[in-house]
Parts: C-alpha cells; sequence; structure tokens
C-alpha cells in the first residue's frame, strides 16, 4: 500500500493531473446541465423559454407550479404514487425476506434463478394478458391490480438484494438461539431478522423508487382515480402544442423528490442497485 | 413453564413448518412469482392461435392455427424493422455505456476533492423516472428552443431536427439511454474496482508494468466478472426499454415508425389498434427471441466453467 502511494505521488504528471480534473468537471457538467436546464425552464413563461437571451437570467415564476398542482390535480397523482409506492413495497417485503433467506440459508440456487426470471422477461409480453385478465376480474384502474403489477418487480428485487446480507449473518447466531428454545423459524424472525435491518432498509428503500419510476404496468392498469405521476405527465402532450413550462414544471415535481431521497440514502441506493453484481 | 402451552394443533403445525422451512418460507414468493408468469404466459398462447380483435370475449374468437405467426413472420414492413431495431438499440447502448462507464470508473476511482459530491451527482440520473428523463430530453432537443442547437449555434454549425427527424431520432434515443444508464455501469464497475486486491498490482509495479500493461493484464482479468454482470444487466434492461422511447416518439414510434422496437410495436398492436391476437403472437415471438438469447448465455457461462 505504501508502494502504491510513494509511486503514484512520483508518477501523477502535471498535465495529468490537469486532465483528470478537467474529464471530471465534463462528466459532472454532462450529468447536471440537462437537469439544472429543465428545472430553470419550469420556472419560466411560456415567453420566456422562447427567448434565447433569457436562459439564465429572467424573472422566475411559479405559475407552471400552480397549473400542475391546481389544474392538474398533481397532488392526487402525488398521493396515488405514494399509496401504490409504500403498499407494494411492504406486501413484497412480506413475500420477498422469508425467501430470500431461506434460499441464502439452503443454497436453493434453483428457486433464486426462478425468482431472478421475473426480471428478465420484457414488461411488455406480460402487461397484456395481465391486462386482459385484470379486465376480466374488474381489477384494472383500482390500487390492487397496479400493486401486484408493481410487486412483481419488487419481489425479485427484494429476493436479489437481501440474499447476501442474510449469507453474511453467521450460522452459529442461530443456532445458539435455538439452543436458548427458539424454533429454526424463530430464530430467523429473532435473531437473524433484526441483524438484517441495514440489508432491510436497501431493499425498501430501491423497491419505493422502482414503483415511483415504473412507466407501463401504471399505464396500462391505472384509470383517472388511480393515474400515478409517471402516466400523468403524459397529459402534457396535447396533439396540437405541449406546454413547455407546465410539462418541465411537472418532470422537476416527479424526479426532484426522488434525487433528494437518494442523495439522502446514498449509501443504501448505490449498494442496492450494485447488490450482487460483483459476484457475476 | 411458567408460559402456557400453545394448543396441540399449532405446535404440530410449527414442527411441520420448520421441518420443512426451506419451502414454507419460498413458497409464498415462487407461487406469486410463478403464477403471475405462468398464467399470463399460456393465456398469451392461448391468444395467439385466435383471431381475437377489438374486445377479448371469447365467444368472438375463433381459431386460427398459426395464421398469426405466419402474418408476423411474413410481415417485413414492421415486425422485421422493429426486431432489427430493437436489436441494434441494445448492442448500440451496450456498447457505448460499457466503454464510456469503465473510463469514468477508472477516472473516479482514485480519491479526490469532492469525490463524495461526484459520487452523488452520478446517482442522479439513475434515480430519475425514465419517463421524466424523456420528457426533460425533448425539450432540450427541441429544435427551436432546446440545448443542443443552442451549443451547435455556439459552435457554428447548423441546427438540426434531432428526434423530430425521422433519420436522427433513433441515435437522439440512444443517447438518451446512454446518458440515463451509464452511471450504472460506473457504480457496478467503481463497487468492483474497490473489492479488488491490491497484491497483484504492487506486484506488478515492482516489475516494472506500466500503466496501461496494469490495466489490461491485472486490472481487467480480475475485474472481469463484474464487467461480465454490468454487461447481462444493461442488455436485458436496454433490450426491455420502453419508458424513454414512449415519452418521445409516442405509441408506434412516430410517423415513419422511426424508432418502434418490438416493445413500442406490441403495444401499439394491442392497446391501439387492439388485434389481441396478432399482438399475442408477436409477443410469443419477442419472448422466443428472449429464451433464446439467454439459452445463449447460459451455455456460454456452463462453457467457461
Amino acid at each position: 500500500m505504501a508502494l502504491l502511494k510513494r509511486r503514484s505521488a512520483t508518477r501523477d504528471h502535471p498535465l495529468y493531473v490537469v486532465f483528470r480534473f478537467v474529464a471530471i468537471v465534463v462528466v459532472v457538467l454532462g450529468l447536471i446541465i440537462p437537469i439544472v436546464w429543465m428545472i430553470l425552464a419550469s420556472f419560466k413563461t411560456s415567453v420566456d423559454i422562447y427567448d434565447p437571451a433569457k436562459t439564465i437570467v429572467f424573472t422566475p415564476t411559479i405559475a407552471n407550479y400552480l397549473t400542475v398542482f391546481a389544474e392538474q390535480n398533481f397532488f392526487d397523482y402525488f398521493l396515488n404514487s405514494l399509496i401504490i409506492g409504500v403498499g407494494s413495497t411492504a406486501f413484497s417485503l412480506l413475500l420477498g425476506v422469508p425467501a430470500a433467506y431461506a434460499i441464502a440459508r439452503f443454497t436453493m440456487n434453483r428457486t433464486a434463478n426462478v425468482v431472478l426470471m421475473a426480471r428478465v422477461i420484457p414488461s411488455i409480453s406480460l402487461i397484456v394478458p395481465w391486462y386482459a385478465i385484470f379486465a376480466y376480474t374488474g381489477l384494472v384502474g383500482g390500487y390492487t391490480a397496479v400493486i401486484l403489477a408493481h410487486m412483481f418487480t419488487s419481489v425479485p428485487l427484494i429476493v436479489w438484494i437481501l440474499m447476501p446480507y442474510f449469507q453474511s449473518v453467521p450460522v452459529e447466531l442461530e443456532e445458539a438461539g435455538q439452543v436458548d428454545g427458539l424454533t429454526p423459524i424463530g430464530a430467523f424472525l429473532r435473531v437473524t431478522l433484526p441483524l438484517s435491518v441495514p440489508g432491510i432498509a436497501t431493499a425498501s428503500i430501491l423497491s419505493f423508487i422502482f414503483s415511483w419510476n415504473m412507466f407501463l404496468f401504471s399505464l396500462v392498469l391505472t384509470g383517472s382515480r388511480t393515474r400515478t405521476l409517471p402516466v400523468a405527465i403524459m397529459n402534457f402532450i396535447g396533439y396540437a402544442s405541449i406546454d413547455w413550462g407546465g410539462l418541465m414544471a411537472a418532470t422537476a415535481s416527479i424526479t426532484v423528490p426522488i434525487m433528494v431521497i437518494s442523495i439522502f440514502f446514498q449509501k443504501y441506493v448505490v449498494s442496492g442497485l450494485t447488490a450482487g453484481a460483483q459476484k457475476g | 413453564m411458567a408460559r402456557k402451552q400453545p394448543p396441540a394443533a399449532w405446535r404440530g403445525f410449527s414442527r411441520w413448518a420448520n421441518n420443512h422451512r426451506n419451502w414454507v418460507l419460498t413458497a409464498p414468493a415462487l407461487i406469486f412469482v410463478g403464477a403471475l408468469i405462468i398464467i399470463p404466459i399460456c393465456y398469451t398462447i392461448f391468444l395467439s392461435f385466435t383471431s381475437a380483435k377489438n374486445n377479448l370475449d371469447i365467444d368472438n374468437m375463433s381459431f386460427v392455427g398459426v395464421g398469426n405467426y405466419v402474418s408476423v413472420l411474413t410481415d417485413t414492413e414492421r415486425f422485421w424493422p422493429a426486431a432489427g431495431r430493437t436489436v441494434l438499440f441494445t448492442v448500440v447502448v451496450v456498447t457505448v455505456e460499457m466503454v464510456l462507464g469503465m473510463c469514468i470508473a477508472l477516472l473516479l476511482r482514485k480519491p479526490f476533492i469532492g469525490q463524495k459530491f461526484v459520487r452523488g451527482i452520478i446517482l442522479l440520473p439513475l434515480v430519475a423516472t425514465p419517463v421524466a428523463v424523456g420528457m426533460m430530453w425533448r425539450l432540450l432537443f427541441e429544435p427551436t428552443i432546446g440545448f443542443a442547437n443552442q451549443v451547435l449555434k455556439w459552435f457554428g454549425l447548423p441546427p438540426r431536427g434531432w428526434v423530430s427527424n425521422p433519420s436522427e431520432a433513433l441515435p437522439t434515443l440512444m443517447f438518451v439511454d446512454v446518458w440515463q444508464w451509464t452511471p450504472m455501469v460506473v457504480l457496478i464497475l467503481l463497487a468492483g474496482l474497490a473489492s479488488l486486491p491490491e497484491e497483484p498490482e504492487e506486484a506488478a509495479l515492482v516489475d516494472g508494468a506500466s500503466t496501461w500493461q496494469r490495466f489490461w493484464y491485472i486490472r481487467l482479468p480480475l475485474l472481469f466478472p463484474t464487467v461480465v454482470a454490468a454487461l447481462v444487466l444493461r442488455s436485458v434492461d436496454a433490450f426491455k426499454t420502453f419508458d424513454i422511447l414512449f415519452s418521445m416518439k409516442g405509441a408506434g414510434g412516430g410517423s415513419l415508425h422511426e424508432v418502434e422496437t418490438i416493445n413500442i410495436y406490441a403495444y401499439t398492436e394491442n392497446f391501439f389498434y387492439t388485434r389481441y391476437g396478432q399482438a399475442a403472437a408477436i409477443l410469443v415471438v419477442f419472448f422466443a427471441m428472449v429464451l433464446i438469447l439467454l439459452a445463449l448465455q447460459f451455455l456460454n457461462r456452463t462453457k467457461d466453467a
């Protein structure tokens, strides 16, 4: 380690340092300029948006946000997204946590593969028959159908994220619990589960983000009463013209909350997104 | 024992559940996921042999044999171009994302001031709602008011049509996908790089290997499993891409179907034209393609092992 440090200290040519700095700045600007542009546009009047002289300096207005929330009922859609996100995450944990535990403890690789199949199948090839089946049973437009569809993505995600967490809890701890009179399932509930809280937090946050961002399932299965934010944003695309200010205010209303949550829980989000990828 | 004994029936169930706990604990998830896969697939296969159109009443369907499959597989106007676009889109975006992702991961690997801030920024495109990202880029690529043409103007270049120009739409959408998902590759590779052992690299340093040699002969082979994982994950997701395409070009993939992939084509057939039988045949063919890709991947893996 010391060797590496010494060598790299002598090797890092000033030109390389400058190049690296410039390259990092380019990457950051490339990622952030589109987002800033979108947020700026959401505070512009429809006249200012068309004026290149007012790209950065303009008089901000909240009129677009008023359109979004007062005229387009985004409060309702916000609430729907929240209900469906929290609901599907809670039910998915109920199914996914025990499954992840058993798969990890009993190395049920084939079972793991079946659950992960769900990740691979294109959503479109499932949503078409789901729509038909849910339409027969009269569930289209209610919360049940959307939550079930979102759970279909969340359960495998939760299993995938939690397997390594459960693998890392030593079996000896559970055996000690069993010596003290717990049943094997009791040992899982009272010993292993409390030790895996960080993993469950990671899985929950990821599951909520995936549900919040989900478009295709919600587009097909929600009705006017249960519409979620990603579906509601399509309202701004008219046949004749687009209300750019309103559209960008809606875009910001959907993306900014989830970005703030992710920055706040950065550690969990990163470990959840990269879970399992290291073992191949 | 001060505690009251639970009833005998419960004790019997508890013993049974504990003895079979591997299946008791996995059954709910397995049945849920299995039912939501198997029932729809059986139903789709059934529909694909019928003439179902406009509504799904059983009385209104008639058995048409392989008619839907013949018309899908001989359709050189919509189906095969859509299949080609799906493959082209996947290959191009995944290749660009892997190369760019590797460069950025290597750039960010060693500590620097503001590293935590930059890693936070990397996360933003990833967690943003894909539909909203599509809307955002719709504005940025708007020919008269968009940022893209403003940048071209600074460099004295003529403006372009971007998404609104049929011949530029697909590359533009590929760019948006690369913008959103390259950070995913970066995160996975950074995690992989952080877990690499240091000894082989130190040994190579002592032997006087150059930076490039150390990357190509030491770090890349060690990182290979992570690279494959990122590649598989991104390929699977790119193949399924729907949200960005739909939010930027709508059903049908534009007036000339210029960005219509199989995902968009199947959606349009089913929900716009309500040709359910035809759409089901498209889905079965698409599903078979995915399975073949998976089987190839699986064969490849077992051969390596």
